[in-house]
């Protein structure tokens, strides 16, 4: 710890005002304040100031999307020695699905804090830690079976075109790890899409795929045949196929414990999104008879409670949807904002023939009515404090 | 009076080191020091100069836009030395003070019987009349002005702030001369906000003339912006007054005894006071005999004021006009090893992402750390939480730092001053300099809108 300190003091110089590596000052003083604290003291306003900041903010956030990440590794794995038949250990399915995601982790932080030290030393910012969380976000919300370099590039699209053009971490109108997935999307539909992709059914010499095998998520069967094979336990639970953080209900909520326990996310966002949801699922209970085909009907027909256990609802409202950055500022506007969040996305999910799922595009949707949202909240301010003068 | 207006949002910082309520005395300090920084909005004009002999409430400086507002020593003396800065700025002037202190003699009268001119007048002649706060703006009252209504609050919830309840014990006379001075400069009310809870003192309760209003709730209740906020908000064009109780003490004696007393009991109070107490102190005093031998080894962060609206001064620096304490903490200005990472169970935050909120009552120490670097806005909720205004504080911070006059006009930044939104700079998880931003705002609002 003294070593370090004595070395960072040492460079320090190198990377000051006149010195050799002047412009890299953003990169060294990244590395600095994330192995120190720095001693700034308040020279003006207030003497005493809280002890949190963004680092910790985001660190906070990370580690409640750990329980999904452990989770969705473990499924990666079991999902895989299940499609090829073989009865495998917690440890072997752990294993298997760690060594297939971390890699995505790794592509997504390179690629990502690639930009974002590039971006600061390029404008003489400092490093914003806003990346931690969204490279965490990325490879938890790709199927596994994504090749790494189109993660890469989504990555890259996402953080350029994203936020970076906006001006970085805090300016950005979508949130940057959805911009990564749409992207995706919509430059690789077969590789975010279909049947083939939430399971890697990569096998050796020797192994084979077992019969019957389909590797249809929840959603996609329920579009395609108006049931699914999975219950609504195992989906709570997280034995489904999926993008590789969403799946389990339970570990997203255990994440969702944390984020509002320590206050960093918005509860009123989640809550909302869950009573928007509920809105629009229990609606669509009351018409299924009208539905236009007897798999709509089916789709239509589960419990409303069901579409919030399925897909990447929970996850997309407890880890997207409550970016500060990008949804609602103000109080009253997070209602708004929530609710609408989760009722189009089961609006979207059922309605969209491409592709049965609906809480990505409904986020991006939301992302992009937020500010309006807070235009008429603060609006109505306005207009309470100028009645005060009239009356 | 009866209903307790209660105040939700907000927080209290239990802070170690409060104050005993107990006076010592300490050996007078010689050198007294009067610094134009202390008031918004005054560009000085000096009325001596080096060497000149002055008594206590004799003129030392004037501001140069109302030449009626004058800034007068609080001590007897010579004027040993005009400080300047950049562009030969006035920063301090040096009063060498006199063993026994002679004063000007403004003459005692009973302000009820005076009539509004003359009590205005004893108070702009005698130096008192900084005293006063005017809002919009936060700056020194307007005595062309004609006050919709004047607030004072006799409710402290800063932490570690001098105890309004005890330091107004004994000096009820004082309090209730002051009252009825301040009560001719307003065709409206004198509203007095007491604690909605616990002790109050007399002088408060016993008080004539004034309005009572309770409150209760954590830090900012005890701002008098909040209770003007809640009591009768201040609308465009309204011009209110505040003062604080130990000042209206201030100009009660300087019409019960004729002399401008610019005398408080301050409190001396923050973890590195050995023993937090009162002392009574004279506005400017140096602080070098006050700290001597009282505060630990640790390298200290002296305020004058409290911790969130006080002035740093060095060891050997002097007391604000208008501080009523002196707080120390320790500097903390020493790089803490992953200082994000570990859990933190001895650090202080409104969130609870470190572990310290699973002991709730604990004192904290906490020093002048800022705790991370300055970012860009991504946290939101935070401000609202501590903020209790019908007000968006980070939209309006936001339109200050844009410079969009209409828009600040538009989400009230008439109601407000600086420290309404201390709070709000200390929780920020982006650490933006919110107060200094706050009065970049009021000054341009000032110049622009008048």
């Amino acid at each position: 710890m003294k070593l370090l300190r004595n070395f960072l003091d040492t460079i320090k110089p190198n990377f000051e005002k006149g010195g050799k590596l002047e412009k890299f000052y953003p990169a060294y003083d990244a590395f600095e304040t994330f192995a120190f604290v720095p001693g700034h003291t308040a020279h003006s306003g207030a003497h005493i100031r809280d002890a949190i900041d963004l680092k910790r903010t985001m660190v906070t956030v990370i580690l409640a999307m750990v329980p999904a990440l452990l989770f969705g590794m473990w499924n990666v794995g079991a999902l895989h020695y299940k499609a090829i038949g073989v009865d495998a250990s917690l440890l072997d399915a752990f294993g298997y699905g760690a060594f297939k995601v971390i890699p995505l982790i790794a592509v997504s932080y390179i690629t990502g804090l690639g930009i974002e030290f590039a971006a600061a030393i390029m404008r003489g910012h400092q490093v914003n830690e806003g990346y931690l969380v969204t490279g965490m976000l990325i490879p938890l919300i790709m199927p596994v079976t994504m090749p790494l370099w189109m993660v890469a590039v989504s990555t890259a699209f996402a953080v350029i075109i994203g936020k970076e053009v906006f001006g970085g971490t805090g300016m950005n109108i979508l949130n940057v790890a959805l911009t990564a997935r749409a992207f995706a999307f919509f430059a690789y539909p077969k590789n975010m899409s279909g049947d083939k992709v939430w399971i890697d059914t990569t096998t050796k010499s020797g192994e084979s795929l077992v019969d019957g095998y389909s590797g249809a998520t929840a959603l996609g069967e329920m579009a395609g045949s108006g049931s699914t094979s999975f219950s609504a336990m195992d989906a709570f639970l997280g034995f489904i196929p999926g993008s590789i953080g969403e799946t389990s209900t339970l570990a997203i909520l255990i994440g969702a414990a944390i984020l509002i326990i320590s206050g960093i996310a918005s509860w009123k966002i989640m809550a909302s999104a869950i009573v928007g949801a509920a809105v629009m699922g229990g609606i669509f209970n009351i018409f299924a008879g009208y539905a236009i085909s007897p798999e709509q009907q089916g789709f239509m027909g589960i419990p409303f409670w069901h579409q919030m256990l399925y897909g990447g609802f929970a996850f997309g409202v407890v880890f997207m949807a409550t970016d500060p950055v990008s949804a609602a500022q103000t109080e009253r506007g997070k209602w708004i904002y929530g609710f609408l969040v989760g009722f189009f996305a089961i609006m979207i999910r059922i309605f969209n023939p491409a592709y049965p799922e609906g809480i990505m595009l409904a986020i991006l949707f939301m992302n992009v009515m937020a500010p309006l949202i807070d235009h008429y909240v603060v609006e109505g301010n306005i207009k309470r404090r100028l009645k005060r003068v009239n009356a | 009076m009866s209903d307790i207006i209660k105040i939700k949002k907000g927080t209290d910082i239990n802070l170690k080191g409060k104050a005993q309520r107990v006076t010592e005395s300490f050996e007078a300090p010689s050198l007294y020091a009067l610094k134009p920084s202390n008031f918004n909005g005054i560009r000085p004009k000096l009325a001596v100069k080096e060497g000149d002999e002055v008594k206590a409430g004799q003129p030392i400086y004037f501001s140069k836009d109302d030449e009626r507002i004058v800034f007068t020593s609080p001590v007897s003396g010579e004027v040993t030395e005009v400080e300047r800065g950049e562009k030969r700025k006035i920063l301090a002037i040096k009063i060498l003070a006199d063993k026994e202190i002679k004063y000007v003699d403004f003459k005692s009268a009973d302000p009820s019987k005076l009539s509004r001119e003359e009590v205005l007048e004893k108070l702009l002649t005698s130096g008192c009349w900084p005293l006063i706060v005017q809002r919009p703006y936060g700056i020194v009252a307007d005595p062309n002005a004609t006050p919709k209504s004047i607030f004072i609050s006799a409710y402290n919830t800063a932490p570690l702030a001098a105890d309004v309840q005890y330091v107004v014990a004994g000096e009820e006379a004082a309090f209730q001369t002051g009252i009825d001075a301040l009560a001719k400069l307003t065709a409206g009310k004198i509203h007095l906000s007491i604690p909605g809870k616990g002790d109050v003192a007399k002088a408060y309760t016993q008080a004539k003339g004034v309005v009572l209003h309770k409150f209760d709730g954590p830090h900012p209740a005890g701002n008098v912006g909040v209770q003007i906020h809640h009591i009768d908000p201040i609308n465009k064009g309204d011009i209110v007054w505040t003062i604080a109780p130990q000042d209206v003490i201030i100009i009660g004696k300087l019409f019960a005894e004729g002399k401008f007393i610019a005398k408080r009991k301050v409190a001396l109070a923050g973890s590195e006071v050995k023993a937090p107490k009162y002392y009574e102190i004279t506005i400017g005093a140096q602080l070098t005999n006050l700290l001597k031998e009282k505060l630990t080894p640790v390298k200290p962060r002296i305020i004058s004021g409290n911790v969130y609206t006080g002035d740093q001064v060095a060891a050997d620096g002097f007391m604000s006009f208008l501080s009523k304490e002196i707080c120390v903490i320790p500097e903390g200005d020493e790089p803490e090893f992953l200082g994000w990472i570990l859990p933190g169970f001895g650090k202080w935050s409104l969130s609870r992402a470190y572990f310290s909120w699973l002991s709730p009552k604990k004192e904290y120490v906490i020093n002048a750390n800022m705790h991370g670097e300055e970012r860009a806005y991504v946290v939101t909720g935070e401000y609202d939480s501590v903020f209790p205004f019908d007000i968006y504080p980070q939209q309006l911070i936001k339109s200050i730092m844009m410079g969009d006059i209409e828009k600040m006009e538009q989400l009230g930044i008439y109601e407000v001053i600086e420290e309404d939104f201390a709070l709000c700079e200390v929780v920020c998880t982006s650490k933006i300099a919110v107060q200094d931003t706050v009065r970049k705002g009021l000054e341009l609002a000032h110049k622009e809108l008048g």
